[in-house]
């Protein structure tokens, strides 16, 4: 499973990029295979401000829907807007043009609140071994 | 101390080889999809062709003469006139004009049938069948020597062809006993997609062979449950549980062509009785946006009043948008074409649609 070296993550599967106090958003590869073809992308508003682990939006799959949390705080500055007609742009490249949301980051120490590509892998590798419970249908 | 264990068809180690998504249904454990994902299903299955294991559904064999036996007055649909080698789709009710479940009966000679019914109904159907059936009518439940195979698609045809040459002439609804692989078994033209499509109807031990040959066919591809439902969705067609239950009749749920009121049936009276007195009306919608209805939203008139309930929805991939059926009260039909659906975090515009909401299938090619 490719977990991107550089990017922060959240236990519910949500990746962060930080450059220049700019988070880009998006879930990461074990969500959108667990998630299946995703098929809507409910976007947040430009300018909204967000909590960390705060719902920032929900996606649907064929037969489900899920939330997707803000990896931080901030205002959202940017959405991609390509989602809205090709949410499966998602599934195709989750961790690159798939992004959700831009945020304009307040709180640049709850970054510690987050993991790191490698705590991420260990993280999965234990979900693997307990057994995760299926959050679909 | 009862431990529930899901039960498995003949094709479970396939699938689990195939690395399908397996999820308990109905008391078995089931593919709900194959790694390629849903959308690459549904599709294979408008444009192409899709095989399903439905080895866990029900089906029964009675003999005897339709009216002697009870048979008549236990299905909604009429018996005695059906022409051996067709099907016939209805309901037995219950007392209080429910649905106990919804059948394909099958006339294999003037005396001899096949009842088809749903997987999660099969222990209670049988405990119906032998209650109200005359005493000393035969009646064996053979569901657990038989598996069965849709085969969808609009290659279907030319799938099936390949593997049952005989079997390219069989009309819409008509069933014919074929030799599939060595074995003379049932094959009928019926399905639950709304494309052209077959079910073959197999020997529990020996069906690894049928799948396999199947899917040998590069145009054949594996289908599961979960898209199963967003097809059936796409043409309205109801699912036990959803559109119809113990406590929703066939008229309730638009399915009146299916019942023959003019004969006797058991649960007619109430039936028509509550038809008369109204409450609950079927709808069907299309969503504004490619957000899905969901089982258990609300639907609200185009003023936000309460007005009923959804049964099934999902996300339309013919479409492009979310479809969606409900019940709504009877004060709310008639003229209404706008509505809205959703739960306290979403609300969704939708209009009511015709049935099918999917218009171009090959079902009668």
């Amino acid at each position: 499973m490719d977990i991107v070296e550089h990017y922060l993550y959240t236990k519910e599967h949500e990746w962060i990029n930080i450059e220049d106090g700019v988070g880009t958003v998006g879930i990461t590869e074990y969500a959108q295979s667990a998630l299946g073809d995703i098929t809507f992308v409910d976007l947040p508003h430009a300018e909204a401000e967000v909590e960390q682990f705060e719902q920032l939006t929900s996606v649907e799959s064929v037969k489900s829907a899920s939330d997707i949390f803000s990896p931080m705080s901030g205002r959202i500055i940017d959405v991609n807007d390509k989602l809205s007609d090709d949410p499966g742009l998602i599934n195709r490249s989750c961790c690159d043009k798939g992004w959700i949301a831009r945020i304009e980051i307040s709180d640049m120490d709850e970054s510690s609140n987050l993991l790191t590509a490698a705590e991420y892998g260990s993280y999965l590798e234990s979900l693997d071994r307990n057994g995760d419970a299926d959050s679909d249908e | 101390m009862i431990i529930s264990v899901p039960r498995r068809t003949p094709l479970f180690n396939t699938h689990m080889a195939l690395g399908a998504k397996m999820v308990p249904f109905g008391g078995w454990e089931m593919p709900l999809q194959y790694p390629d994902g849903i959308l690459k299903e549904h599709e294979a299955n408008r444009k192409g062709c899709s095989v399903f294991d439905c080895s866990h559904m029900g089906e029964f064999l009675i003999e005897g003469d339709a009216v002697a036996c009870g048979l008549e007055r236990i299905v909604t649909q009429p018996l005695a006139d059906q022409p051996v080698g067709t099907c016939r789709y209805g309901m037995a009710l219950n007392a209080s004009g429910g649905t106990i479940d919804d059948l394909i009966v099958y006339r294999l000679a003037p005396e001899k049938w096949m009842v088809v019914v749903n997987a999660a109904n099969i222990a209670k159907d049988a405990a119906h069948f032998r209650a109200h059936l005359a005493s000393g009518t035969r009646f064996e439940d053979v569901s657990d020597e038989t598996a069965k195979i849709d085969v969808q698609g609009p290659l279907s045809r030319d799938v099936m062809a390949a593997l049952v040459p005989g079997v390219r002439d069989l009309a819409y609804y008509t069933f014919g006993i074929f030799r599939v692989l060595g074995e003379d078994v049932i094959v009928s033209r019926t399905g639950y997609t709304g494309e052209l499509g077959y079910e073959i109807y197999y020997p529990w031990g020996r069906t690894g062979k049928l799948w396999d040959a199947l899917c040998a066919d590069r145009r054949v591809h594996p289908t599961g449950l979960g898209v199963r439902d967003v097809l059936r969705i796409e043409v309205c067609y109801p699912l036990y549980g959803h559109e119809l239950s113990e406590e929703i009749s066939p008229l309730e749920a638009g399915l009146g062509r299916f019942v023959d009121t003019g004969k006797d049936f058991m649960g007619r009276a109430e039936l028509l009785r509550r038809d008369r007195e109204g409450g609950r009306r079927i709808i069907h919608f299309v969503s504004a946006s490619r957000r899905a209805p969901r089982q258990g939203h609300a639907i609200f008139s185009a003023e936000g009043v309460v007005a009923g309930d959804v049964v099934s929805g999902t996300f339309s991939p013919a479409l492009g948008a979310g479809v969606g059926i409900g019940f709504i009260k009877k004060e709310f039909t008639g003229a209404y074409k706008n509505i809205i659906f959703g739960d306290e975090k979403m609300r969704v515009d939708a209009q009511a649609a015709s049935r099918p909401f999917y218009k171009t299938g090959s079902l009668r090619a």
